[in-house]
């Protein structure tokens, strides 16, 4: 049975994109940060990776493609070529070819040969006006190209536990010409010394033909590090040719642990026929996570103590019989209960974590779509990022990426206005889109901001009544004119640009954020610029919650929704006239909203005076919800009741409780709605109750 | 071949030689069969905690090892008299494929009955009853033992008319 290949192909997609993640973030910062050398060796090691790791899968595009990069970069770092404007975009773009070459390699599909020739040809365009001492190099090994070379292998010991064999390289060389190998086995100890697993032997090998420096030093990359190696041209035996070695196993030791790792991989598929397999099944949407050595050591640790902790409890329970219970082994077993709650607590803790990422993730990529806008529009604009620590969950954090480009392009597009219109509006040239994350109660809350335009409502509204979405004679509040942008098929740029204007987007954006069980508002001011706020819900989050019963059922309020409890004094109650009630608190009065009326359920007590009016900040303000009786408070894990059901209004999720029944969670805002609907649907009904407990 | 999918191939041509097998339980004195690849699992009756606003058949949901699973009570579904729950009833928790994904829901039984092959040639389509169990949700009839067992196409039954009546009360 063949060892599945396509494993590690998972492993090496993800570390490129992550190695061309780097490449990119440190270009950008390039064109700004003066101390250019460690920001190069960044990207140049990056580069160096992926081209070492598709070679070894063999895809040779990519691996040749990533070379000229490298070359480049190498030049760079060297000293050889100085940081341009223009180096640093054509780099831009092949990192962009480069990653288009990753997905469809990954996705099984025919690569853009157009643009990847195209980019390549700008590359080596670049690198055709080298510094001399590069050219001069080519032509030496033009020269002796005809001739052949003089290889001098000697494997450092540990070089066939890193999974190389020397045959299949010297298989590979013999592909390239006519070849002799003679091997040196001096260093070779004693029968008894021998450790079989070490490589001792030496060889030198002759090869003959119209071989380039570069064919034979690829096939030795896999073993740069491990060997000493000298390739010299056999006619003129000069060292200049040597000191490519030097520096190659130089940035060996720089290379990341994974590099190591793909080494292992390597060991496997050149066991392996090294083709592509043919089979290879659609790449599913990303399904593995990267978690932190620590983090999982940290569990680790954790079930190390639940362990100890149920033994000590078990064996507690084995040795007692009826008389030895008493009060010292009573306090003894609270003792082992406590420490077992505790590392249950922790334990799920650290588990939540696991799936928990920065948002720096979803961030991080703006930096450069606002750095191609700019060059593309001419206008100047500023990206300032904060909240990235602001962790959320892996799944909402994938789906939240599209409707964020979106809303970011968006505000550039139509919110920051061009360098002269700002210049004569009196704001400062640069515009500024802000995106900012942070926990709000029991959500996440991003905002794109920008200090553009703003939105113009008048606009909207002429929109809105020419697309027969809203009538003339509608009136509407500031929250309905901008509601109509979600409307799809709106859009109210002048002109549509391949940036924005084609009025598909915001209507997904919004689906998008719904179905993550999120929403968006937007508030603007005309002139000074426009705020798009995305509310997400923290999914598989533990709350804290306050667990609440209404006849024999209880629910859960979130507690963070919670301002106070409080009984309920029966001269504070005033009855208004669509049938609600208010309760005077100190100097507001809020609406009172009877959860069993609310759900339907079958409630303890009817008469306000005998149950507790729970105070919560909704959306509109404080809201005082009537309850039976308050219980206790605990932390519970928000379960979706959709997963196998549907969203149920004014609930905005289940849990499960010590005793393994299951309770809901009640969503404010839902909840609200819900009794405002029913008071409009049933006026008298409410009226009547109302009357009746007054 | 994974093993999964080996033990699948397995257990498919299993099936086909026998026709596929079904579970059979009891409602109101009549039989009805579910397929049985579908059945997660069957267990006594434990109060269920009340979702509000839906329909009066939506029993509530109950925990399942962590998962938040909705009970559905045939007979009110059904609109069949009431019966008191009691130790023998019982609920049979299935896998419902919907178009985006497969659900797990749990229905309320008086009692399950025997298992049984069904060969598909043995199928009869059921007459219109014109009753609450409308042909849709019937994938056919069929007698065992000499008894008729109503065969129920779960999918159907439990999606269509339960999720868009609370989907109508979203509105």
């Amino acid at each position: 049975m063949s060892i599945d290949i396509s494993q590690f192909h998972e492993v090496f997609f993800e570390e490129s994109f992550e190695g061309l993640e780097i490449m990119e973030n440190s270009l950008l910062g390039l064109s700004e940060s003066d101390d250019a050398l460690d920001v190069i060796n960044n990207i140049f090691r990056a580069a160096h990776s992926i081209k070492g790791g598709s070679a070894t899968f063999g895809f040779m595009e990519i691996s040749k493609f990533t070379h000229v990069m490298e070359t480049l970069l190498d030049e760079m770092r060297n000293n050889e070529r100085p940081v341009t404007v223009d180096a640093v975009e054509l780099l831009l773009e092949a990192t962009d070819v480069l990653s288009g070459m990753l997905t469809q390699v990954q996705d099984d599909e025919e690569l853009d040969s157009e643009r990847i020739k195209n980019v390549q040809g700008q590359l080596e365009t670049m690198l055709g006006v080298a510094p001399e001492a590069d050219v001069v190099e080519t032509v030496a090994n033009e020269d002796g190209a005809e001739s052949g070379w003089t290889i001098k292998f000697i494997p450092l010991p540990h070089l066939l536990s890193t999974g190389n064999d020397p045959v299949r390289m010297f298989r590979e060389l013999a592909a390239l010409g006519d070849m002799t190998v003679s091997v040196n086995i001096e260093a070779l100890p004693q029968l008894a010394e021998l450790e079989p697993e070490e490589c001792f032997i030496s060889w030198s090998l002759e090869l003959n033909g119209d071989i380039e420096e570069q064919q034979v030093a690829e096939v030795f990359d896999w073993v740069d590090g491990d060997c000493e190696l000298v390739i010299q041209k056999r006619i003129n035996e000069i060292d200049d040719s040597e000191d490519k070695n030097p520096e190659m196993s130089g940035d060996n030791a720089e290379k990341p642990a994974e590099a190591e790792q793909l080494k292992d991989v390597a060991k496997q598929d050149r066991r392996e026929k090294p083709e592509r397999r043919s089979k290879k099944p659609k790449a599913a949407e990303a399904s593995s996570i990267r978690v932190g050595i620590d983090k999982i050591d940290i569990l680790i640790n954790m079930v190390g103590e639940l362990v100890i902790t149920q033994s000590m409890l078990s064996q507690m329970g084995e040795s007692a019989d009826e008389n030895s219970f008493d009060a010292e082994r009573i306090e003894k077993l609270q003792d082992g209960l406590s420490q077992l709650e505790r590392n249950t607590r922790e334990l799920q803790e650290a588990v939540m974590q696991i799936r928990m990422l920065p948002i720096s993730f979803a961030f991080n990529r703006f930096p450069r779509v606002v750095h191609d806008y700019c060059r593309k529009s001419g206008k100047k604009i500023e990206l300032v990022i904060s909240g990235e620590q602001t962790e959320l969950d892996k799944t909402v954090m994938e789906k939240i990426n599209d409707p964020l480009v979106h809303l970011v392009r968006n505000s550039m597009d139509h919110g920051v206005e061009t360098p002269e219109v700002r210049l004569a509006s009196g704001k400062p040239e640069t515009g500024t889109v802000m995106l900012d994350a942070y926990h709000k109660g029991g959500s996440i809350v991003i905002e794109i901001k920008d200090d553009g335009a703003g939105i113009n409502k008048d606009r909207i509204l002429s929109k809105g009544i020419e697309k027969g979405l809203v009538s003339e004679s509608d009136v509407l509040t500031d929250e309905q004119v901008f509601d109509l942008l979600f409307l799809p098929g709106f859009s109210t740029a002048k002109e549509v640009t391949d940036v924005s204007g084609r009025g598909v987007g915001m209507d997904v954006v919004r689906r998008n954020i719904k179905s993550l069980g999120g929403n968006i508002e937007v508030t603007s001011t005309e002139g000074k610029g426009s705020t798009f706020t995305i509310r997400l819900p923290l999914t598989l989050a533990i709350l804290d919650g306050q667990l609440i019963r209404v006849g024999n059922e209880m629910y859960i309020i979130p507690l963070t929704a919670i301002v106070e409890s409080i009984q309920i004094n029966e001269d504070r109650i005033n009855g208004i006239a669509s049938g609600s009630e208010l309760y005077k608190l100190r100097n507001e009065y809020i609406p009172v909203v009877r959860m069993h009326e609310s759900f339907g359920v079958e409630a303890e007590f009817h008469e306000l005076t005998k149950g507790l009016l729970v105070v919560v900040e909704g959306d509109e303000g404080k809201v005082g919800i009537f309850v039976d009786r308050l219980l206790g408070q605990q932390q519970v894990v928000i379960k979706s009741l959709e997963t196998n059901f549907k969203g149920v209004p004014g609930v905005s999720g289940a849990t499960i409780l010590g005793d393994g029944t299951v309770a809901l969670i009640v969503d404010i805002a839902g909840l609200v709605s819900l009794a405002q609907s029913k008071a409009l649907k049933n006026p008298y009904d409410i009226a009547e109750q109302s009357d009746a407990v007054a | 071949m994974s093993t999964a999918e080996a033990l699948d191939v397995q257990i498919g041509s299993e099936a086909n030689s026998q026709g596929d097998q079904y579970l059979t339980f009891l409602l109101a004195g009549e039989e009805y069969g579910v397929d049985i690849l579908r059945v997660v699992e069957i267990k006594g009756w434990q109060t269920a905690t009340q979702i509000p606003n839906t329909p009066e058949y939506v029993q509530g949901v109950i925990n399942i090892r962590g998962t938040i699973v909705p009970i559905i009570d045939l007979r009110k579904r059904f609109g069949m008299p009431d019966l008191e729950y009691s130790q023998t009833t019982v609920v049979i928790v299935l896998y419902v494929n919907t178009q985006e994904r497969t659900r797990t829901m749990g229905i309320v039984v008086d009692g399950v009955s025997d298992v049984c092959n069904v060969a598909d040639e043995d199928l009869k389509s059921a007459p219109d009853f014109g009753g609450s169990i409308s042909v849709e949700y019937v994938k056919g009839l069929s007698t065992v033992n000499e008894n008729m067992v109503i065969l129920l196409d779960i999918d159907h039954l439990l999606n269509s008319h339960e999720l868009a009546q609370i989907a109508a009360s979203d509105s």
